[in-house]
């Protein structure tokens, strides 16, 4: 292999590598779909608190949960008229929502709604912050008896934390006739806060966390617990009643350890419930809300106001139309007027849709043919002569498309899309050809180009290709690898397998 | 439809475009020696300097004001032939074979008067026949008389002799007949007979008319097998002696045989087309190779290049 083909193969791979890596960071990183239409399962959520005013000033707080383990949290609201709402940060990062207001009584209702969207992932992965600590045991006598006892045998029957927490809650759930279970079940109504309890009492610095079981279309749902236990830097969630490890893939975790799930300052009988309802979101709004502040956003175009996006989206189509054309010429071998003409015509098809674009692109050819004919017999000069045609083809256009607004085709004001100048040129190739070679030639070239444009226009009619060419411009890249290949092709050309025919005979 | 396979025209050697503009064109022919073959006046002036022979040349229109008095020009003129500089395929060349008066017969028999050729001239100095539709400069000529030996073997014009020169080697030959279809151009897509050439004798091998062989001459019906081109050695020696001035490795060269001056050098093309591997019958990069293996270990002058190329690509 010589050395500059050695470079160019080089550099094929590193536009492929370049152009495919970046593509695919970029739909790892910004979530932007490979396919047009992708959907993402979203949850909305809506907490309601409801309590009674007692007449006086009111401050409600709510725990809020942020990127809880399985989900993002893509977008929040608080809707309560009359009320002021912030959110307030704390320092070991949780996030409460507060409601205040000056003058409150009768009973109210507080709404929080926020989007959460499932992202993938191993759930059961919840980071440990700082160094938890066991707390000191509450239990008060005959319960702390109950307690060190249901602990001595877990204890016996256990190694380590996760199967002391197992051992506890199948002790805590067990025989009707264990005294000790009965007795703290009695003492700690809720089974998760008793677990928690234990759990600290023998040195586990055991949490209790509160989550939403997830169903469709589920109101006013209270809030599952469950208790978590500390391994290896690592929160293990266990359910308090049956002993399960690790999170049900439908919990969304509200509210973990901390802080009180719902404090109220001035009022009573407060509660909050849940209601939540599955909603499917493009993938594409999602990235985009998402992560439009990312440095590899800068890679796509959705930064630039509308309009210039437009033109991009016709823009990012030319390299593949132009690889099209790379392709027939050289590996087919299809004769074309003028190079690139034909992806120029497949854009101006995009704007006017296929038969359209066709019928008009027709028309004017064919009616600037007939007139450039009556032009040589006013012997003029080559570029007054094409001047002239460009004239004549802004008429001719602007005719069709009166025309066919009269006729209630409105499609047919579009056409102001086809490259005049282009066609002008065009129609003056034409006619040389036609003088010099004869019609079949006109036809073989004229067809030869509309062939390539259709081709590429159905190419980028594609959907699919549409979405990929404007969201992952650098794929365009991966087009100049794909041109960069078909430029070293040097073997023989599909039309050369037909032209040299006849040299079959020779062949022994 | 028949098609052939990528196999048997691999076995037989043939040349395809895509070969030709990679491996030979972009290769051999350097970028710079372009213009000297795409402008026939700078070919001729150059071929001139090299004391290689090539048609007289009458006199050369290089602005659109001089059209207007454009008679006074041809006024002593019965026969000429006028070529736009930069046209490439044989587009834009008028032959006018004699005149009767004020009328101009043209080599297809047409009559034309001086405003035809007016526009013909106006046309090609603004560049409608050049690449790219350049403005352009108009050569006339002398026309050529061509010789006996080609009496009956072409239709109109003149019969022109393509010989491929790789390296300064000739590599293969063959004579382009004019013919009705092509409206007296020596173009084979446009219709004219295709005669291959035998390197080592100048006698015909075969011919061909639109890529299938025929027998006779479609409009005189004049037997093309028994064909043999006089002053063959000298033929080739002209076509391998452009070699040196243009420095293009991979050329085309058309020549004619003119009644009283021998061979003439027309034009040089510096992306000459792959019919005449149909016309031979027979690919070329067999012999091409062959070229580039002797071309690498010798150099030899244009007198040994031809020997070799007459002893070694002799047709079986």
């Amino acid at each position: 292999m010589s050395g500059a083909r050695l470079v160019s193969w080089l550099l094929v791979a590193a536009l492929l590598l370049l152009g495919g890596g970046i593509a695919w960071l970029r739909h790892v990183q910004l979530e932007i779909p490979f396919l047009p239409g992708d959907e993402r399962p979203v949850w909305l959520v809506e907490a309601r608190v409801d309590f009674l005013g007692t007449g006086g000033s009111a401050r409600v707080a709510l725990d809020l949960p942020e990127d809880p383990p399985g989900f993002r949290l893509i977008s929040e609201q608080a809707a309560s008229p009359g009320y002021g709402f912030s959110i307030i940060t704390g320092r070991d990062g949780d996030r409460r929502g507060e409601w205040t207001r000056r003058q409150v009584s009768g009973p109210q209702a507080l709404y929080y709604t926020a989007q959460f969207l499932v992202v993938d992932g191993d759930p059961a992965r919840i980071p440990v912050v700082g160094r938890p600590r066991p707390r000191e045991p509450d239990f008060e006598e005959p319960a702390a008896t109950a307690a060190r006892e249901l602990i001595a045998v877990a204890v016996e029957r256990s190694s380590h934390a996760e199967s002391l927490t197992r051992e506890l809650t199948a002790l805590l759930a067990g025989a009707v006739g264990d005294q000790n279970a009965a007795l703290l079940r009695a003492s700690v109504p809720d089974p998760a806060v008793l677990l928690a309890q234990l759990l600290n009492h023998a040195g586990v610095a055991a949490r209790v966390s509160q989550g939403i079981e997830l169903e469709d279309a589920r109101r006013r749902r209270p809030l599952t617990s469950f208790v978590e236990i500390p391994v290896d830097g690592q929160w293990r969630i266990f359910d308090p009643v049956t002993g399960r490890q690790g999170l049900p893939e439908n919990v969304l975790l509200w509210h973990r350890g901390g802080e009180s799930l719902l404090d109220v300052e001035g009022g009573r009988r407060s509660q909050v419930t849940f209601s939540m309802l599955r909603q499917s979101v493009p993938a594409l709004e999602l990235s985009q809300d998402q992560f439009g502040e990312s440095w590899l956003a800068a890679f796509g175009i959705a930064a630039l106001p509308i309009e210039e996006q437009g033109l991009f989206k016709l823009l990012f189509l030319l390299p593949l139309g132009a690889l099209v054309v790379a392709f027939m010429r050289i590996i087919v071998g299809v004769p074309t007027s003028g190079t690139f003409m034909p992806v120029l015509i497949a854009l101006a098809f995009l704007q006017t849709s296929l038969g359209l674009g066709l019928l008009s692109f027709i028309t004017v050819v064919g009616f600037g043919l007939i007139l450039r004919n009556y032009l040589s017999h006013l012997n003029l000069l080559l570029v007054a002569r094409i001047a002239t045609l460009v004239v004549i083809v802004v008429l001719l256009i602007s005719m069709l498309s009166v025309l066919g607004y009269r006729f209630g085709i409105s499609t047919g004001l579009t056409i102001t899309f086809f490259p005049m100048v282009i066609i002008a040129w065009t129609i003056e190739r034409m006619s040389i050809l036609w003088e010099e070679e004869g019609p079949s030639e006109v036809l073989i070239q004229g067809g030869g180009s509309l062939v390539v444009a259709v081709l590429a226009f159905l190419l980028m009619d594609l959907r699919i290709v549409q979405h990929l060419s404007f969201n992952f411009p650098e794929l365009n890249l991966v087009l100049l690898a794909g041109i960069l290949v078909i430029g070293q092709y040097s073997g023989y050309r599909l039309s050369e397998l037909r032209r040299f025919r006849d040299m079959a005979g020779l062949d022994r | 439809m028949k098609w052939i396979s990528p196999g048997a025209l691999s076995r037989l050697g043939m040349l395809g475009i895509n070969a030709r503009n990679r491996n030979y064109i972009a290769r051999y022919n350097p970028r710079r020696a372009f213009p000297l073959v795409d402008n026939k006046l700078k070919t001729k002036l150059l071929m001139e300097t090299a004391g290689l022979s090539t048609p007289r040349l009458l006199f050369v229109v290089e602005h659109q004001y001089e059209v207007r008095t454009l008679e006074a020009k041809f006024a002593d003129l019965d026969a000429f032939c006028i070529k736009p500089g930069k046209g490439s395929g044989g587009k834009g060349i008028l032959v006018v074979e004699h005149r009767r008066g004020d009328i101009f017969v043209k080599s297809s028999g047409a009559e034309i008067d001086i405003e035809h050729i007016r526009r013909h001239v106006s046309n090609a100095l603004a560049g409608l026949y050049s690449l790219g539709g350049n403005p352009d400069r108009v050569l006339v000529e002398e026309l050529i008389e061509f010789d006996p030996v080609f009496a009956g073997l072409s239709h109109e014009g003149v019969p022109d002799i393509r010989i491929v020169v790789f390296r300064g080697y000739p590599v293969m030959a063959m004579v382009r007949l004019a013919t009705h279809a092509s409206d007296g151009k020596a173009n084979l897509h446009q219709g004219a007979v295709g005669v291959g050439l035998d390197l080592a004798t100048g006698r015909a091998v075969r011919a061909l008319q639109y890529t299938r062989p025929i027998e006779v001459h479609p409009d005189t019906g004049v037997r093309l097998d028994n064909i043999e081109i006089a002053d063959w050695r000298n033929m080739l020696l002209l076509a391998a002696r452009c070699y040196e001035p243009t420095g293009l490795g991979y050329l085309g060269a058309d020549l004619v045989l003119d009644r009283s001056r021998g061979a003439l050098l027309l034009e040089l093309n510096a992306r000459p087309g792959l019919a005449i591997q149909v016309a031979n019958g027979c690919g070329l990069l067999p012999r091409l190779r062959a070229i580039e293996a002797r071309a690498d270990t010798r150099k030899e002058e244009a007198a040994e290049r031809v020997d070799f190329a007459m002893s070694a690509f002799a047709a079986a």
